[in-house]
């Protein structure tokens, strides 16, 4: 039961009013890997950033592999979630490669030999193995991308939930970096524009427009309805 | 204009590079103490500093040129001390033509020897800075007590430094590619309150970048369990060979301090 | 790669190099600093709680980044952002110490732009000073012009400048007191200087923060700064020492420098008569004690408990200033420890 998101009628309202979440339902079961498209400002981080809490809802509730978002359960569900940023530049805060990868290992509390360990094989994972030692401002927008996935992968996340992966990327990293995604066998969410990243790689599309699910089905189904794409802004592959 | 260039490590693999940081960081500050309590005018002694200097740069394989190169870039600062020249007591060498301001010699020695000082005190800093990675030095700076607190800000400072001065250049470029008065022209006070409107909303807008680019990289550190204490794998020991060949500068340089104290 | 950086155009006192300060003096610069900076991240982690690190460490990025940008100013030269004042505004003094504390020792260590043995002076120089001048002026003259939009960058342009003034004045006491230019030459030289850089530090800070008022408001978290009133007593502290260090020459019948360098300036011939207060007996120049000891400057500067010799001198002298110090730190401690009793009961 690990694996699985639900969100039940979430609703959040930033502290200066704007409301970027209405009534948002949404089901991941264990292993599926589900897209999530929309507009720019369509409340897609948003959502996101509620999945291992932190942001918390105005109303509704989050539950991840069982267990509900809250502060007892917090540690157990940040390890579980792993939360890929669009700007690996956000999510690589340490000068050097192996710092930023063992960075959750150190916060879990694991030994130093497994903190070694996990940050090894996560970025084998990633083939950034011969990077450990690199200085992050130095490695070029894809390889970051890669190392912002270890950081994740070190911490043996059951669920992966990534914000624009392909974002910025030259078609020959974007291709690598959508073979390395097709590669890991997880649970996944990934807020994406790439119409064809969607294709390649997602069994079921959710559309999210202004502030609420507009809809949720089959990739195939959604790609193939024109009229649904053209009325949220978005373009078939 | 001080123009520096940030240094850094050489890509050489050599005694140096490889001493523990724990160890050339108190070295360089124990060299750089050594050489301030010189006393003044002990010219044989500073050579013979520069010389341990410069065979460091050698065993390091740093180019001793370029060691003395960079340490030159102190020379703008020594004209706080040019002052004694004239200021000094008797005895007088000569008087400065037209002004006829005395030159002392004391003064002159005096203010030569603050200028050596400073060249070899800010040499044992370029080699330190050129044989281990600012990475390195973080960590031995928070083995060796200095707040972790501090030490993680300056971490996060060195991580973002030079994505914030690339953004700052880029800012750079684009208002001098349209700005109204060119570099060169004549400064008026009307041009130069524009000029500062133009520099200070750009680092307004640099901070305001910092602020927003923090919110998220909080986020990030939230999502992979951090609570507010920074945490890193515990540091080696530290081996004694090492602390012995950090003993070897500090004790030449020691003696150097001893024999000039005594003549 | 990593860019080239050139590093800023420091005015002369900001960035001292290992050399040009006594080492004593440079080991009581340490030992403030350090105490400021644990006081500093106290302080800072009621107000910031786990923000603090990455906040101000971004922040201390931008503002060494923001020192990069250089404008033309009269004379050929170009002004550009020292910042102690403007981080101070921006997220209260404290946090500005750690900011600044953090930009010197990237300064100093990876661009070799000020030593390691004098850091600690860099850091009360560029840091410590700046912040508390800078924002305590600030925050009088915005509540003088009850809080208006104007008062508000009326009192940065002031805090900004004024900072710049207060910290060269104590560069040039460090100067003197290290025997590396004269009272009556650094004095003048650094404040005249600083009066005209201190304008181009008031602009900037001025027209950086009211962008970031027009586009973020909510980001001036500093008025909100706990520890302000601890704050207050180290400033007082820190401008009672200098205060003693630049009066008590001028007290003494013979120390007027200012006036004794002008008159060796218009007279050349009568120079002998010792410039500048450097009445110093020649054995000890030839001791090599000569520009080490602070108060020969002063030739009958006497503390009467502890004697005529110079060693005694000097450290009578750091002592004040240390006491002066310790006294602000401990006052601001009991202020806390009193408010936080007062929260408790």
């Amino acid at each position: 039961m690990h694996h699985t998101i639900e969100v039940e009628n979430l609703t959040y309202t930033y502290p200066g009013g704007h409301q970027a979440l209405i009534d948002v339902s949404l089901s991941v079961g264990p292993d599926e890997r589900v897209a999530l498209v929309g507009p720019n400002g369509a409340g897609k981080s948003t959502l996101m950033l509620h999945l291992n809490g932190i942001y918390r809802p105005t109303s509704g509730q989050v539950t991840v592999g069982g267990l509900p978002v809250t502060d007892d359960n917090i540690g157990q569900i940040r390890a579980w979630v792993g939360l890929v940023f669009q700007n690996p530049d956000d999510q690589l805060f340490n000068p050097r490669v192996f710092d930023d990868v063992a960075f959750g290992p150190l916060h879990m509390a694991l030994p130093e030999e497994e903190v070694r360990r996990r940050v090894d094989a996560a970025l084998d994972a990633v083939g950034m193995q011969d990077y450990a030692d690199h200085i992050s401002h130095h490695l070029s927008l894809g390889q970051k991308k890669r190392v912002a996935i270890a950081t994740v992968l070190s911490m043996h996340p059951k669920i992966l939930v990534l914000d624009e992966p392909t974002a910025g990327l030259d078609p020959r990293a974007r291709r690598s970096l959508i073979n390395l995604l097709d590669s890991m066998e997880r649970t996944m969410l990934t807020a994406t524009h790439d119409m064809r990243l969607v294709a390649d790689l997602f069994t079921r599309v959710v559309i999210l427009d202004n502030s609420r699910v507009a809809a949720d089905g089959p990739t195939g189904d959604i790609l193939s309805d024109g009229a649904l794409l053209t009325e949220h802004g978005l373009e078939a592959p | 204009m001080i123009q520096l260039q940030h240094l850094n490590p050489t890509e050489a693999d050599t005694a140096l590079h490889r001493l523990d940081p724990r160890v050339k960081l108190i070295v360089a500050l124990s060299l750089i103490l050594i050489t301030g309590l010189m006393p003044s005018g002990a010219f044989g002694a500073y050579i013979a500093l520069f010389a341990l200097m410069m065979a460091e740069a050698i065993i390091a394989r740093v180019s001793p040129v370029l060691v003395v190169a960079r340490s030159l870039a102190v020379l703008p600062f020594s004209l706080a001390a040019v002052t004694l020249i004239f200021t000094g007591p008797e005895p007088y060498l000569a008087a400065l033509p037209v002004t006829g301001w005395p030159i002392s010699e004391p003064g002159l020695v005096q203010c030569v020897s603050i200028v050596f000082k400073s060249l070899i005190s800010v040499q044992a800093a370029i080699l330190l800075i050129a044989t281990t990675h600012f990475t390195t030095l973080l960590w031995a700076m928070s083995s060796l007590r200095i707040p972790g607190v501090l030490v993680a800000i300056i971490s996060f400072m060195y991580r973002y430094l030079f994505l914030l001065a690339d953004e700052a250049a880029r800012l750079s470029r684009a208002r001098d590619s349209r700005s109204a008065v060119p570099a060169g022209s004549p400064v008026t006070a009307r041009s130069l309150i524009f000029r500062a409107r133009t520099t200070g909303r750009m680092i307004g807008s640099l901070l305001v970048r910092a602020f927003e680019r923090s919110e998220r990289v909080y986020n990030a550190m939230l999502s992979r369990g951090y609570t507010g204490a920074p945490m890193q794998i515990d540091p080696p020991q530290l081996c004694p060979r090492d602390v012995l060949i950090g003993l070897i500068p500090v004790l030449i340089a020691a003696s150097l301090l001893a024999i000039s104290l005594i003549i | 790669m990593s860019p080239i950086l050139s590093a800023p155009p420091a005015p002369p006192p900001m960035h001292a190099p290992d050399g040009f300060f006594s080492v004593w003096l440079s080991i009581a610069g340490w030992i403030i600093t350090l105490v400021m900076v644990g006081l500093a991240i106290r302080n800072t982690r009621s107000q910031l709680g786990e923000r603090q690190i990455p906040l101000m460490g971004i922040v201390g990025a931008a503002i060494f980044a923001g020192q990069m940008l250089n404008f033309t100013i009269p004379g050929g030269t170009s002004g550009h952002l020292l910042g102690g004042t403007l981080a101070a505004i921006i997220l209260g003094p404290w946090a500005s110490v750690l900011v600044m504390t953090a930009v010197v020792v990237v300064q100093g260590l990876l661009f070799q732009d000020g030593g390691l043995l004098v850091m600690g002076i860099n850091i009360i120089n560029m840091g410590i000073i700046t912040s508390f001048v800078g924002y305590f002026t600030y925050r009088h003259v915005k509540k003088l012009f009850k809080d208006s939009r104007g008062g508000m960058l009326a009192g940065a342009f002031a805090g900004a400048w004024l900072s710049l003034i207060v910290t060269s004045a104590f560069a040039a006491v460090e100067l003197a007191v290290s025997g590396t230019s004269p009272m009556g030459i650094a004095l003048p030289a650094m404040v005249g200087v600083h009066s005209l850089i201190g304008v181009g530090e008031g602009l900037l800070t001025v027209f950086a923060l009211s962008f970031i008022f027009a586009t973020r408001p909510d980001l001036l978290t500093g008025e909100a700064a706990p520890g302000q009133k601890a704050a207050g007593w180290v400033l007082t502290g820190l401008l009672l020492a200098l205060a003693i260090t630049l009066f008590a020459p001028l007290a003494s019948p013979y120390s007027d420098g200012l006036e004794r360098i002008a008159e060796a300036f218009a007279e050349p011939s009568e120079v002998e008569i010792a410039p500048v207060g450097f009445a110093v007996p020649e054995e000890a120049v030839f001791n090599g004690k000569f520009g080490e000891s602070p108060y020969e400057i002063l030739p009958d500067y006497t503390v009467p408990f502890l004697g005529e010799s110079g060693a005694s001198t000097i450290v009578a002298g750091m002592i004040g200033v240390l006491i002066v110090f310790g006294t602000a730190v401990g006052l601001a401690t009991l202020t806390r420890v009193r408010k936080k009793e007062e929260l408790s009961t």
